[in-house]
């Protein structure tokens, strides 16, 4: 059985400057930390970043934008990230907003092989502008366009060599669309399990949609609780 | 009790038995408190939870665990989680029986501006757009006026929407204002307060009951 494991390294290596990546999580749970740390390291450019925030200041997405490798974000919000907002707000990065669950529908639409679908969400906001409008059966509604990318960087608590996967808790959000709508799908994963240990009716991914296996040796503090002030 | 509480407290009493329930970031999370414990509802979290239990210290805390305001918070039993498209495909498909947010302005016929404030505030959306287009029932609570002193409530929104004439009824420290047909309605008062200064403290039209109109 080929397996689909990979260093982190050459995991990273297959991205090239100009891509676009699709990051799953939301806040911490979810965020491939260690994957978005080595694509910092080996420093592609020019990319877009599909995900639904963009982490906090210091943290995941955040070193990517720091280090200026993101041209543009595509994301439902990122008031979390200092960093984010000042460098939208300066020119440094375009930013295109989604809400929330359009922006999962036009990736799971695009992971569905389909080429976008009809809502009525946003048409009487500014977020309508541009899109264009259909009538069905005597309503407007807006074109909502699929969302693709070169690659997907995932997180998964357990896997089995073939790829199946499986996310913790608030961990899964937009991962397992994520998954289906890439070309090449990256997932870091905390435990890999023996073929076969893994119940077929728990799988949250199936193994068709994963390319590459990376397996964390630790979890570093990042993934840790995050004690905020309150 | 302050303004402020007693206005969260008379809030509450929006959440019933049995109802799917978001809670906005901020001031809308904190009714949790408010509630009876032994009614049952369930909260949703945009992020992929239902039957969201409470806020946990950070010891305690499952660090795969957060609400969508970033709170490590509980599971109660019959949660579930879920990826991100079935958590909207819930809010969309009109599963959600209450949302209650926050709001920069609400205007007369029920107009949201709760997510930009052009060259200010304009961080995203994230889910409250859909929130407040598709749960069955939208309650805003929020101060009366903002730090200037300037009403809240409007004829016309100045800001961005988040959606239009979406709003049921608004809970400020001063007033419960109901959204009609016939435009906005006083229902209750803050103690303290006179009818006269609640009307002068919204920018638009309110309608004044025959009837004396109970405090909280």
């Amino acid at each position: 059985m080929r397996s689909k494991a990979e260093t982190i390294e050459s995991a990273i290596a297959s991205i090239s400057d100009g891509d676009t990546i699709m990051v799953g999580g939301f806040g911490v749970p979810g965020t491939p930390f260690c994957l978005l740390d080595e694509l910092a390291r080996q420093g592609q450019k020019h990319l877009t970043l599909i995900k639904n925030d963009a982490n906090e200041a210091g943290m995941g997405v955040d070193h990517l934008l720091q280090n200026g490798q993101i041209d543009r974000l595509v994301v439902s919000h990122i008031g979390l990230n200092a960093n984010a907002t000042k460098m939208m707000n300066e020119g440094r990065v375009e930013v295109e907003f989604c809400p929330q669950g359009i922006l999962a529908e036009r990736i799971r639409c695009a992971g569905a092989g389909l080429f976008g679908f009809l809502t009525d969400i946003g048409i009487d906001t500014i977020l309508a502008e541009g899109k264009p409008r259909v009538e069905v059966d005597g309503r407007e509604l807006l074109l909502e366009k699929p969302l693709k990318a070169d690659f997907a960087l995932l997180h998964a608590h357990n896997a089995d060599p073939l790829g199946n996967l499986v996310y913790a808790a608030a961990a899964q959000n937009f991962s397992p669309l994520m998954a289906m709508a890439a070309d090449r799908v990256i997932v870091e994963i905390e435990q890999l399990l023996a073929s076969g240990e893994l119940q077929p009716a728990t799988i949250h991914t199936p193994a068709p949609f994963v390319d590459v296996l990376v397996e964390l040796p630790a979890l570093t503090a990042q993934y840790g609780v995050l004690r905020r002030g309150r | 009790m302050d303004a402020r509480e007693r206005m969260l407290r008379i809030a509450a009493r929006e959440i019933q038995e049995g109802m799917t329930v978001n809670l906005g970031i901020g001031l809308p999370t904190q009714l949790v408190n408010y509630l009876d414990p032994a009614m049952s509802i369930c909260l949703h979290s945009e992020n992929g939870i239902t039957g969201v239990g409470p806020v946990l210290d950070f010891d305690k805390a499952d660090r795969n665990l957060i609400d969508a305001g970033g709170a490590y918070v509980s599971t109660l039993p019959g949660a579930a989680f879920f990826d991100s498209a079935v958590s909207f495909a819930m809010v969309r498909s009109g599963r959600i029986d209450l949302t209650v947010l926050g709001a920069f302005e609400v205007a007369m016929n029920g107009d949201l501006a709760n997510w930009m404030v052009p060259g200010v505030f304009a961080a995203g959306v994230g889910g409250g757009m859909e929130l407040a287009q598709k749960a069955r029932r939208v309650v805003i609570l929020m101060t009366h006026r903002d730090r200037h002193g300037k009403s809240k409530i409007v004829r016309e929104c100045s800001l961005p929407i988040s959606a239009a004439a979406c709003v049921h009824s608004i809970y400020t420290d001063m007033a419960v204002i109901d959204v009609a047909d016939e435009g906005l309605i006083l229902r209750m008062i803050a103690e303290g307060v006179t009818v006269d200064e609640v009307i002068d403290s919204t920018a638009a039209p309110l309608q004044i009951p025959q009837q004396p109109v109970p405090s909280f």
